[in-house]
């Protein structure tokens, strides 16, 4: 293996790379229980792009664990989850905003950064938009969904080190938003770095 | 070739003009205050669309701010996959994943609400009947469609539900990239043990129904198509109706308005927005 890009993303910092087909991206959870939201675009055509619900569908479970096959919006495979030291990651809690804050803590966090905003950051840099943002992935954090039906954001099951490695299996572009969410136990209340590396 | 006289212009305006008054089953009722289905209470005036969407079909409209719009299982396997936009500014759209974080909970039914992604509600459930909706799975797409159909074409015999929106979009000037993440009312899906999904697909009881109110001016898209979960081998969905008309807007003693802190606030901040 030859490592293509090996680099840390500050806390609350957007991020992106080119993941050519065959190559894979390793996410290491240098601190521990900090959410790294993720999309993914083919290089292609950017209008396929992860698609959380045709994931869900196609493996019949809520839940992102190693073997996983993480679908687009056509229905065609993106990456396979190779490797990860975490039971399972989420993909259905989104990605926080401004917006969405309001709601679920009061409108005096409106002001605090989000990953929405690093996600238009980090998109607008190619052209995408905010018609681009659809339901994202959040490696490292822990979202259950009781026999209610009761979800929510909980303190995470992630620790220092632990990692996720994904294989492209197209050429895809990989935008991630270093989550700065301080409101829920999804970075343990202390946004930290995470490592992205390439190799091929 | 003759037979059918349409040989020329006039013959063929003819022949056109002798197929009004037919009546189909997937049709719209046009005008809408001629439905003889009208809900109870409604008068015909207030009737803003009637339309029985085709096992398949897909149909797309704008509402009001305050309209309620009913959707019908006329013969209990409809699945209405269904994509909610600001009518004012396309750009803000249904979020599932919102919808369903910031009010705690994976399941739809009365009381609760859809989310735009702006922190605003679109639309709330005020009945419903059914019980079994799905936020999870999404809809079907080509690929899918043809590993269990053999195709999922738009002009075949088989279309899938993404296609549909992408052609339900595009007549409001929208596209590929405007097809977000989508609820399917009718079939649902629960999350199990472990974080299985477990699809309940029916089929069910004729004529159940949910009825929403527009909380701002949205065009809704709805595909008719089977739930990608659905594993009949045969192309299996019925008809839907859909039933709108006009109301009034939310009043600020709504108990659904009230219901929770978090949905407040999505009321308040659409109230925000429509200040002028």
């Amino acid at each position: 293996m030859t490592t293509i890009l090996d680099e840390i993303v500050p806390a609350r910092a957007p991020w992106d790379a080119v993941v050519r087909k065959g190559q894979t991206l390793r996410i290491i959870d240098l601190e521990g229980n900090q959410a790294v939201d993720f999309l993914m675009y083919a290089l292609a055509d950017d209008a396929e792009r992860y698609s959380a619900q045709d994931t869900i569908a196609a493996q019949a479970n809520v839940f992102l664990r190693a073997g996983a096959t993480l679908l687009s919006n056509e229905g065609r495979a993106m990456v396979t989850i190779t490797a990860t030291s975490v039971d399972y990651h989420d993909t259905i809690g989104g990605a926080c905003s401004c917006e969405s804050n309001t709601l679920r803590y009061g409108h005096h966090t409106k002001s605090q950064h989000a990953c929405v905003e690093n996600f238009l950051q980090a998109n607008g840099r190619h052209g995408r938009g905010k018609r681009d943002m659809v339901s994202n992935i959040n490696w490292f954090m822990n979202v259950p969904v009781e026999a209610d039906g009761a979800l929510g954001i909980v303190d995470g099951i992630s620790a220092p080190g632990l990692f996720v490695e994904i294989r492209a299996e197209m050429d895809l572009v990989a935008v991630v938003s270093n989550c700065p969410q301080i409101n829920n136990p999804c970075n343990g209340f202390n946004p930290t770095p995470v490592r992205m590396i390439i190799s091929a | 070739m003759s037979g059918s006289g349409t040989a020329d212009p006039a013959g063929a305006r003819a022949h056109a003009r002798a197929m009004a008054g037919t009546r189909v089953e997937a049709m719209p009722t046009v005008p809408a205050t001629a439905a003889d289905d009208r809900p109870a209470g409604v008068a015909p005036d207030a009737m803003l669309w009637a339309e029985t969407i085709a096992a398949g079909g897909y149909a797309a409209k704008r509402l009001d701010r305050g309209a309620r719009l009913r959707l019908v299982d006329l013969h209990g396997d409809a699945c209405l996959s269904t994509l909610v936009f600001n009518a004012e500014r396309p750009i803000e759209r249904l979020n599932v994943a919102d919808t369903l974080k910031v009010q705690w909970n994976a399941y739809l039914g009365a009381g609760r609400l859809l989310l735009s992604d702006m922190g605003k509600v679109m639309l709330s459930i005020l009945e419903d009947d059914a019980g079994s909706h799905d936020a999870f799975c999404g809809a079907s797409n080509a690929l899918s469609n043809a590993r269990r159909y053999g195709d999922g074409d738009n002009w075949g015999a088989h279309p899938n539900a993404r296609d549909r929106f992408a052609l339900g979009v595009a007549k409001y000037g929208l596209g590929r990239k405007d097809i977000h993440p989508c609820i399917n009312w009718f079939k649902g899906v629960r999350v199990g043990h472990d974080g299985a999904t477990e699809p309940q697909i029916g089929p069910f009881a004729p004529g159940r129904q949910v009825t929403l109110r527009a909380e701002m001016d949205v065009i809704v898209v709805l595909a008719n198509c089977p739930h990608v979960l659905d594993s009949r081998p045969e192309y299996i969905v019925t008809p839907a109706r859909a039933l709108a008309w006009r109301g009034p807007p939310t009043p600020v003693d709504d108990p659904i308005r009230n219901a929770t802190p978090e949905g407040l606030r999505a009321f308040l901040n659409v109230e925000e927005d429509l200040r002028r």
